[in-house]
């Protein structure tokens, strides 16, 4: 088995992974600093109580969700232009991205509120503060600990949903990787590295939560 | 605003509530209770689990909107206002504007409900910080001070689960305390604690009565109400049935239902 890998290739594609692994990278630091603050905004709109509000976002949340990541991914890269957004494969893929994860993280956040003891609302009420006052001084600061492992899972999903910006030529690790693939024909090395890249940072990304969890968070 | 003139206000009880009910569907838990509590006096409201007492004292903060009814407070009409001088017309009043009066209203919960994030010194510290706009520093203490009133100095930079449940409940209240009320409320507040902890929370009620704060307090402890209680009020599927004096409703009360009630928690 292992003398039929060509190792001679494999070597020669590690430097151009590289660069496909930095750029996913980037993409998905930013991705993950864009689709998490969008996220916080629209989970503190959805449940704002101002009605309009709660349905745009639950339609969008709800839009986001129904369909596939690869569409969403599309769209974004055909839409942007046409209302006269040019910014290119690169930036069209961060912000498919974003806004995906935004959706999902805006659902995470609204769980994490909701699921903070309806009491604790009720005492902050009886001393006269406002509902805009108990979110930001009463609700909010409780949810970071709840929230972090869903979080945590949606960042994830971000990372491997990265891999989809290749089909509009984002040269990202799995672009990259296909571009070895067809020049040299050896799918199977470079896919087997792919997977190795992906798993290592995903595994840095949980890590980091788990860190997060146990010394930041912890009170 | 139904605000009255000063002579009016010192003749009228502190709180009053008028017909006051509250229904849940097709079922109703306070059905046009009325009542009044003097300024610096102390009403005990006993009844079988399940008559209205939550229920009641959520309404008069406005926890709850009653279905009909009105709570006045110093002469101010809680949660809603007046559209035309002369019609019926009543309006619910806006968010903020509520706030503004349940600032003036302490609740004590039965559960507690301290901020979970919140050291207790912070949890008392909040409210003046936040909603009465002192400085952090200035907002801590005054929460010092309360929690001193209290007896829980010493706790000040502990969290929620890092105290007992009368030391908690005793952060509750010293986080009402802070906002200066006019009215506390309390709701059942020692019945959630183990026996050995419900007299250093009495301890602190009984001294808040003597302080000449006006309470209107939900509980079971009969020696309590005599002690401190100018008035009982028994409640039964969602009415007043019987209200007056301490002695009175213990030792002689009129209704059936009164005496039913007293004779299985008396014992
Ligand atoms: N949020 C609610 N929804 C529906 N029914 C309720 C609600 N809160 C209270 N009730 C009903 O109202 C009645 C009075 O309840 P409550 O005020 O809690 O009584 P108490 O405090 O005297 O035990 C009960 O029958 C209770 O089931
Ligand atoms: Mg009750």
């Amino acid at each position: 088995m292992l003398d039929n890998i060509d190792w001679e290739v494999v070597q020669l594609a590690l430097p151009l992974l590289t660069e496909g692994l930095w750029n996913t990278v980037r993409i998905t630091v930013l991705a993950i600093v864009i689709g998490t603050l969008a996220g916080f905004l629209l989970g503190l709109m959805s449940v704002s109580r101002v009605k309009i509000l709660e349905w745009v976002i639950a339609a969008y949340v709800d839009f986001v969700r129904g369909t596939p990541l690869l569409i969403q991914i599309f769209l974004v890269y055909f839409a942007l232009p046409v209302i006269g957004i040019e910014v290119g494969e690169y930036w069209a893929g961060v912000l498919a991205l974003s806004f995906n994860a935004a959706g999902f993280i805006a659902e995470v956040v609204r769980a994490g509120i909701g699921s903070i003891d309806v009491g604790q609302t009720e005492a902050a009420k009886s001393i006269g503060m406002t509902y805009r006052q108990i979110l930001v001084h009463i609700l909010l600061p409780q949810i970071y600990r709840p929230i972090l492992p869903p979080l945590t899972n949606e960042l994830i999903t971000l990372v491997k949903g990265s891999a989809l910006l290749s089909v509009i030529s984002v040269y990202e690790l799995t672009r990259a990787g296909q571009a070895v693939i067809s020049q040299y024909f050896v799918p199977l090395e470079i896919y087997t590295l792919l997977a190795l890249y992906y798993y290592v940072l995903i595994s840095l990304l949980t890590r980091l939560s788990r860190w997060l969890e146990r010394k930041v968070l912890a009170y | 605003m139904a605000v009255l003139s000063p002579t009016e206000t010192a003749l009228k009880p502190l709180l009053q509530v008028k017909g006051l009910t509250k229904r849940y569907g097709p079922s109703t838990a306070v059905s046009h209770c009325s009542f009044g509590v003097d300024e610096g006096k102390t009403v005990v409201i006993v009844g079988p689990s399940g008559s209205g007492k939550t229920t009641l004292l959520r309404c008069i903060n406005y926890l709850e909107i009653p279905d009909a009814g009105q709570v006045i407070l110093k002469g101010e009409v809680i949660g809603q206002r007046q559209i035309h001088k002369q019609g019926q017309a009543w309006k619910p009043i806006s968010e903020r504007a509520l706030a503004r009066q349940r600032q003036r209203i302490g609740f004590v919960f039965q559960r507690f409900n301290l901020f979970a994030h919140l050291s207790a010194l912070d949890n008392v510290a909040v409210g003046p910080h936040r909603v009465l706009g002192l400085s952090r520093s200035a907002a801590q203490d005054l929460a010092a001070r309360q929690l001193e009133r209290v007896f829980l100095k010493e706790h000040s930079h502990k969290r929620p689960h890092q105290l007992s449940g009368g030391q908690q409940q005793r952060v509750a209240i010293a986080r009402c305390l802070a906002m200066s009320p006019d009215l506390m409320l309390f709701d059942e507040p020692t019945s959630a604690l183990d026996p050995e902890l419900v007299t250093e929370v009495l301890e602190v009620m009984r001294e808040l009565a003597r302080d000449g704060m006006t309470m209107v307090v939900v509980s079971h402890e009969m020696g309590f109400a005599r002690q401190v209680a100018q008035q009982v009020i028994f409640m039964d599927e969602g009415s007043i049935v019987e209200q007056g004096e301490p002695d009175a409703i213990f030792d002689r009360p009129q209704e059936p239902r009164t005496q039913q009630f007293l004779s299985k928690v008396l014992v």
